[in-house]
Formats: C-alpha cells, sequence, structure tokens
C-alpha cells in the first residue's frame, strides 16, 4: 500500500486531536424562540449531559404532553465518551501507520460516526415527538411533532432552531482536513506510478 | 394639507386679536420639538431612573426618564396589598416598630447611595416621616430590605440625607420632643423638657446594613432639611432650622418672628473622635430594627434599647451655627463642596454661604455670640454673597455641575437659574403649580448628570382631566442643557412626591436580579420540588407546604381542616424564569393576595370561620393555563370527624 506524505500524515494527527474538543465544547444547540421569549430559550447537549434552559423547555413542553427531557433520557450520554476516545486512538493510530487505507480508514469511520450520530438523534426527535400524553392541555394536530435535525421548523408559538455547537464544529473542521488530506493524495497518484 | 395651513393661520390670527381678559401666560411656551425629546420609541428603553418618593402614600415609584412612565411602585413603609408587602407571614415584621405594627407612612426624600460623591445606586434610601424611620431599598431588586427606627425623634424630616460615601445616613427630627423616662411633661415646659436630636446612622459598606452610630443633642428647635459636607467640605454636615423661637403653639405666627434662623454645621469626623475617645453617654430608648434577609425570603425585627448620645454643650468644636434668614427649608451643598445655600421660605435673597469662610471664621473665632455654649458664627463673616430677587418663597437648590444652581420657588411658582460664583439670576421658568423639590440627575452629587430637570408640584388644578376634588400631583420635565431651560413634559405622579433623585439606567440596569435561585431558598417552609407538596396539621394549625408552577397548585385538594384552625399556605413558586410570578389568594381571607417571586416562598395565614369549600386561585395570569390555576380547601365545624386528606391530580 502506498505510504503517506508527511503533510498528510499531519492532517491525519490533527483531524485526530480535533475531536478532543469534544470533551469540554457542546457538541449540539437547540434553540426556541417565541413572542413571550424575545431572548430566546437554548438548551446545549454535551458529550455526557445537557446544559441550558432544560427547565423552562420542560415547562413550556408539558402542555403538549411533551416527554420531560433529562440527562436520564440519553443512554449515549454513558458511552459516548469512549466512542470518542476510540476515534481519536484510530485517528493516532492512523498517524503512525502512515499509510493510504489508514487515512480512508479513519475518514470512514468519522463519516459513519456522523451519520450514526445524525440518525440517532432523529431517531431520538421521532421518539419525543411522536409519544405525546394524551391528556395533555394542548391537542397537537396529529398527535405528532417531529422537531428539526438540522434547521429550522415552527410549531405553535414556537421556532425551534437545531444544529452544531463549538464541538461539532472544530469536528467537522477536522473532517474537511481529512478530505484535503484525501484529494492531495488523490492529485499526487499520477505521479508515483 | 393646503387647506389645514389655511385653517392654522386663521386659528392663530383670530386668537392673536381676540380680546383675553387673562394675559398670556406661558403656558403656552412649548416649542415644537419638545415631543420628540420626551419620546421613547415603544421597546427602547429610558435613559435615566427617577426615583420619587411618594409622600402620604409611603412608597416610592420608579419612574423612566425623560418619557416620565411610571415603572413601579415599591411598597416602603406601607402595605401593599398588591404584592402582599405587610400582610404576607414573612414581610409582617419590616412594618414593626416600639409601637408595635405600623401599616403606614410618610415618605418625603430619597437618598441614592455614592462612592466618592458620585452615584453608586446600590440603595435608595427614603424616610417615614411620622413614626420616625429610615429604609433602605436594594436597587438590584427594587425591594425594601432594611428599615431601622429612630428613637428620641418626632417628624423625621430633616432625613434620609447621605455623606459621600454613604458612610453615614442622617436622620434630624422636625419635631422636638422630650426624651429620657419622664416624657409626661407640661408641653408649656417647651423650653426646658423639649430637645432636638440629630442621628448618625452607619451604612456598612459592603452590606449596607443600619445601626445607629451617634445622637447628638441639640437645642429644641425644628430641624427641617438637610446635606452633606461633599469633597472639600466632606466631614461636615449641614442642617437648616427653623423655629429657632422655640415656639409650641401657633408656629406660623410664633415660629415666623426672628428675621434669621439658623444653618446647624455639625464636624461629624470631630464627632467621631469624641466617640472613639469615650465621651458619648448611653441613653435608655426603645427601637426596632427590622431586616429582610433574601436567602430566607423572610423579615426579623429586633427591639434594641440603647442609644449613645453626644452632648455638644459639653463636647466643643463639634457644632456651630450659621445665621440664615429666614425660616430656611432647603440648605444644600454644590458639587464642589465650597458653597452651602440657604433656601429661606419667608427671605428675600437666598445666601450662599462660603465654607472657606466658615472655617476661617471659626479659627479666628468670629463669633457673634453663643447658643448654649454652641458658637454663633457671624454672618457676613461665612457669607459668599447673596442672592437678589430671586423670586418668593425660595425652598429647594439642586446643581448641574456646569457652575449654575437652580432654585425652586414655591409662592413665585417658578424656578430661577443662577450662577454660583456670581450670584446672578441668568434665567427663570414658570411651574404649573407651586413647586416644591426639584431634581437634576446628580443634582446633588459631587457630579451632576444635568441634561434634564424635574419640578414636583404641589398643585395641578387645571392641568389635567380632573378627577372629582382629589387631584393628580405632577412632575414636570425641563430640558437643561443649553441656556435657557425649556419646559418638555408634564406627568402626572402617585402619592405627593416630594425629594426624588435620578441616575443613569446604565448603573444598574444590567444587575438586576431576575429570579430567585430555588437551590438557595433557606425559607423554613420552602419546597425544593412538587414531591413534598403535603399538609401537616400542629395541633390546631394547619400548615399547607405547597408548590406553584405553571399550571397548577399541589396540593390543589385538601381537606379535614376545621373552623377556628389557624391556616398557614406556604406558597413555594418553583419557576425559574423571569418574570413569572404566581399569585395566591383565598376566598374569605382577611388578608391580602400573595405574588410570589420565582423561587421564593411566601407564606398567607388564614383562620376560617364558616364551614364550606373554598376555592383558592392563581392572580397573577401566568400562562394560556392561568384559569385553571386552581384549588379548594374543604372547611369542616369543629369536631366533625372530617380527615386530614389532600392530593393533585387525582378523580375518581
Amino acid at each position: 500500500m502506498k505510504k503517506l506524505s508527511t503533510l498528510n500524515r499531519l492532517l491525519i494527527l490533527i483531524a485526530a486531536l480535533t475531536l478532543i474538543p469534544a470533551y469540554f465544547t457542546p457538541l449540539w444547540q437547540i434553540s426556541l424562540w417565541a413572542p413571550q421569549y424575545p431572548e430566546g430559550l437554548n438548551m446545549k447537549i454535551w458529550i455526557d449531559h445537557l446544559s441550558g434552559n432544560v427547565d423552562q423547555i420542560n415547562g413550556v413542553n408539558h402542555y403538549i404532553g411533551m416527554k420531560h427531557i433529562g440527562d436520564e433520557m440519553f443512554p449515549e450520554f454513558e458511552y459516548l465518551v469512549y466512542v470518542i476516545a476510540g476515534m481519536i486512538a484510530f485517528g493516532v493510530l492512523a498517524f503512525g501507520i502512515g499509510r493510504r487505507w489508514a487515512l480512508y480508514s479513519f475518514f470512514g469511520l468519522i463519516t459513519l460516526f456522523g451519520m450514526l450520530v445524525l440518525a440517532d438523534m432523529y431517531r431520538w426527535g421521532y421518539e419525543y415527538g411522536h409519544h405525546l400524553d394524551p391528556t395533555a392541555a394542548i391537542k397537537v394536530e396529529g398527535m405528532s411533532y417531529q422537531p428539526p435535525l438540522i434547521g429550522y421548523k415552527e410549531l405553535l408559538n414556537f421556532l425551534a432552531y437545531s444544529g452544531p455547537d463549538t464541538g461539532s464544529w472544530i469536528l467537522i473542521g477536522g473532517s474537511a482536513l481529512l478530505i484535503f488530506a484525501i484529494l492531495r493524495d488523490r492529485r499526487e497518484k499520477p505521479t508515483m506510478i | 394639507m393646503k387647506t389645514n395651513n389655511w385653517l392654522l393661520a386663521a386659528g392663530l390670527f383670530a386668537a392673536a386679536i381676540a380680546p383675553g381678559c387673562k394675559p398670556k401666560g406661558a403656558q403656552t411656551a412649548i416649542t415644537g420639538d419638545a415631543a420628540s425629546k420626551v419620546y421613547v420609541a415603544p421597546g427602547q428603553h429610558d435613559e435615566f431612573y427617577n426615583i420619587v418618593s411618594g409622600g402620604f402614600n409611603g412608597q416610592m415609584s420608579v419612574v423612566g426618564l425623560p418619557s416620565g412612565r411610571v415603572l413601579k411602585i415599591l411598597p416602603v413603609f406601607s402595605v401593599n396589598p398588591e404584592n402582599g408587602y405587610g400582610f404576607s407571614e414573612e414581610s409582617k415584621p419590616m412594618l414593626n416598630t416600639s409601637n408595635g405594627f405600623v401599616p403606614w407612612d410618610d415618605l418625603h426624600h430619597i437618598a441614592i447611595s455614592t462612592t466618592n460623591a458620585e452615584h453608586d445606586a446600590r440603595w435608595a434610601f427614603g424616610n417615614a416621616n411620622n413614626t420616625p424611620r429610615i429604609a433602605r431599598v436594594d436597587l438590584n431588586t427594587f425591594k425594601t430590605v432594611e428599615i431601622i427606627e429612630i428613637p428620641n425623634s418626632a417628624g423625621n424630616h430633616s432625613s434620609p440625607f447621605i455623606t459621600q460615601n454613604t458612610e453615614y445616613v442622617v436622620a434630624g427630627t422636625r419635631f422636638s420632643v422630650p426624651v429620657g423616662e419622664n416624657r409626661d411633661v407640661p408641653i408649656d415646659t417647651y423650653k426646658d423638657n423639649f430637645k432636638g436630636h440629630i442621628s448618625f446612622i452607619g451604612v456598612n459598606p459592603e452590606s449596607g446594613e443600619m445601626d445607629i452610630s451617634f445622637q447628638i443633642e441639640a437645642p429644641p428647635f425644628n430641624f427641617d432639611l438637610a446635606r452633606a459636607g461633599k469633597n472639600k467640605s466632606h466631614g461636615w454636615f449641614f442642617f437648616s432650622t427653623y423655629n429657632t423661637e422655640m415656639a409650641h403653639t401657633l408656629l406660623e405666627v410664633n415660629a415666623s418672628q426672628k428675621d434669621k434662623d439658623y444653618i446647624m454645621a455639625i464636624n461629624w469626623k470631630k464627632a467621631e473622635e469624641y466617640v472613639k475617645a469615650g465621651k458619648g453617654t448611653k441613653k435608655k430608648v426603645r427601637y426596632a430594627h427590622n431586616k429582610w434577609n433574601e436567602e430566607t425570603h423572610s423579615a426579623t425585627s429586633t427591639i434594641k434599647e440603647e442609644v449613645l448620645v453626644l452632648d455638644p454643650k459639653e463636647l466643643k468644636d463639634m457644632v456651630y451655627f450659621i445665621p440664615c434668614p429666614k425660616s430656611p427649608h432647603g440648605t444644600d451643598t454644590d458639587p464642589t463642596g465650597e458653597y452651602i445655600v440657604g433656601s429661606g421660605k419667608l427671605a428675600a435673597i437666598i445666601p450662599v454661604f462660603s465654607f472657606t469662610k466658615m472655617l476661617k471664621a471659626i479659627e479666628n473665632k468670629d463669633f457673634e455670640g453663643e447658643l448654649s455654649g454652641m458658637p454663633v458664627l457671624k454672618y457676613e463673616s461665612v457669607l459668599h454673597g447673596e442672592v437678589e430677587k430671586p423670586g418668593l418663597g425660595p425652598l429647594h437648590t439642586e446643581f448641574d455641575g456646569k457652575g449654575f444652581a437652580y432654585t425652586s420657588m414655591f409662592v413665585s411658582s417658578e424656578v430661577v437659574k443662577w450662577n454660583i460664583e456670581t450670584l446672578e439670576v441668568v434665567d427663570r421658568v414658570p411651574t404649573y403649580y407651586s413647586v416644591g423639590h426639584l431634581s437634576i440627575p446628580g443634582g446633588p452629587t459631587g457630579k451632576p448628570h444635568g441634561k434634564y430637570m424635574i419640578a414636583y408640584n404641589k398643585i395641578t388644578k387645571d392641568r389635567y382631566l380632573p378627577t372629582g376634588p382629589e387631584l393628580t400631583q405632577s412632575a414636570q420635565l425641563y430640558d437643561i442643557s443649553g441656556d435657557k431651560m425649556q419646559l418638555l413634559l408634564d406627568f402626572p405622579t402617585i402619592g405627593e412626591p416630594h425629594y426624588a433623585e435620578a441616575f443613569p439606567a446604565s448603573l444598574i440596569k444590567d444587575r438586576q436580579v431576575k429570579f430567585y435561585p430555588l437551590e438557595k431558598n433557606a425559607s423554613p417552609y420552602v419546597l425544593k420540588g412538587i414531591k413534598d407538596a403535603r399538609v401537616e396539621r400542629k395541633g390546631n394549625q394547619v400548615h399547607v407546604y405547597m408548590t406553584s408552577i405553571r399550571s397548577n397548585f399541589r396540593p390543589d385538594n385538601i381537606e379535614g381542616v376545621f373552623v377556628g384552625d389557624e391556616v398557614y399556605f406556604h406558597v413555594t413558586n418553583l419557576e425559574q424564569d423571569w418574570d413569572v410570578p404566581h399569585g395566591f389568594a383565598v376566598k374569605g381571607a382577611n388578608t391580602a393576595e400573595l405574588l410570589i417571586m420565582p423561587g421564593e416562598t411566601s407564606t398567607l395565614k388564614w383562620v376560617p370561620e364558616k364551614e364550606g369549600v373554598y376555592p383558592f386561585y392563581c392572580t397573577d395570569f401566568c400562562s394560556a393555563l392561568h384559569q385553571e390555576m386552581q384549588g379548594y380547601m374543604r372547611v369542616s365545624a369543629r369536631g366533625s370527624n372530617v380527615p386530614l386528606k389532600y392530593s393533585t391530580g387525582e378523580s375518581d
């Protein structure tokens, strides 16, 4: 297998290190605005806990019978720390191996991780939005509400936003470095033959 | 458009030639752009907070400037059924005195805390005139957090004025009264048995907590108003006096005989030395000291029994008298601290005294006599000069920081602007009508913010839509940024405002408390969540530990309460969000509602007198399901065997 250039190897290392901020920056954010909440309500999802206006959001959501959001609702908080640690380890390993397959595997792993996270988020949003308490004060049309996966969506008097937060943006930047490394590597290819 | 202009021109012409029996007044002297200068667009904030005394309503009003909009009525010395102040079990001790619970007072003056003679706006102080007290309001919560009663005092009018670093807040007695063990004396022994006392109340620089440091015994004059020296005169305090005739009847005549009364100058640094040297005498008194605790959300009242009194007849170099024409009301010191303005209600001039000259006169012993051993300085030796023909009935003077003074003229209903150095009158404007106090943002400090002046008028007559015999009080806002004062706005006020202070909103608006963190709530009756909601019986007391959160009370069905029980509703508002108070009221309760801020616990006591089922409900429209926020308490005949039972959300 082809050996990687030093710069490409360094790009792998940097990409692996961009996973570290995930431990001390929020990964995802959900915001809500309403006429009487001009300042907005904001919830942040970290690697192993929630923060922000979780209580206020629960207070508002109980009118339509949504479940109480809390750390216990996310079993992911139990193992996400290990998953990310594993990915960092794999990245560092890929840097050490320094071969093309390692770069592709690492990129594949991160892409897979991102897709799984999105799928998991969608699943959670579906569960949260489709199991409304039938005795709730306000009946939502169709008794279901799928929160936005990424972007904006309106529900009653609220506009909801969901999107990546600091930790994820850094991670996305890291993945971009990997794409850059792959492109560089592919351009070098003809000269090697 | 064209037609309108013609109509306007025709109207103006008709008005100009119309024969009027009343001379043209300055009522029309509003210039075109006044409206835009006071217009605060929807969603925008006012530039200044104006903390306004409520006079006989015993409260303070919080007003935004320049709009003149009332933002809040802040209960201080009077009960306020609107939010349960003085009615809830927690707040009742705030209004305790040595005479028991007093539900009302007359609040005249405001002092906003200062550091280095500049507003720091941490606290607002207010005086109770009738049952002498001083209150401290926390400007982060706009809540009365402390009230201290003043012993040996009556008619606490010369109060609450503060020193430049808020070291002391003072309380001078307006009515001299008999003090000590035997106070049952004939009124006509006034000169022998009556005393005037000036109290210096120390303010803790960190917590703001007050404590009477010492009192100075003074002759039985009427002490009217006061101002601390500042900057160069820091360390001194000036009190205006009237009734130096020492009359005890028909003061209108008998206290207006002398051509000159006095401004009493107190060297309080000297007084501190005497206190330190143990020269004071401890006197037996009784006064209440009430404190609000923001963590237990409740007040405590302690009766204290001792006060330290300094006698200036014995302790020299502490008190001097400056002769001042005639029955002076306000005494005000300019931003530099050099000039002391005495506003003699019945005087034809305004005397301005020089602090430098006063020190010199004291050094040279330039005395014209003495009062019970206290020196009276020579008028001419202390005088900087007199403002001539200022108007009629000068009362109060404020400063703009640009070398000018503004004096209110009660009798001639005008404000007169004059140059402090040259004593020349440079401008005058009418007020509608009979102006009392003036307020310029930062006006009493070493660094006035200028820009506006507010006149607080005593009479409104025809200025507003009439409302029967009792009319609104009024304030008027003037632009003082130019050479000429310009009337911008009339606005009605609450109660009867006397003094007010204003300061830039930026000083405090970003440090406002939004709610009380539940985890810090240390009330003995707090509930930290809905799980612990319960009812407990202790003899004939029933304690309901209740939570409120949008949109329910827990518990909301209560049975097993008997006629004659003392029922205590301890309600905790579990919300942790800004602007979500919950109210609580129960049918037939002989008290006011509770208005409970997020994270706060409040108690309503009720002794039901008749059996039946009594609804209770939330009184503050809190949410879309506010009308559903209700519950029932069943009251049974004493001796019946209805078991104690409580629940939420259980149906049959």
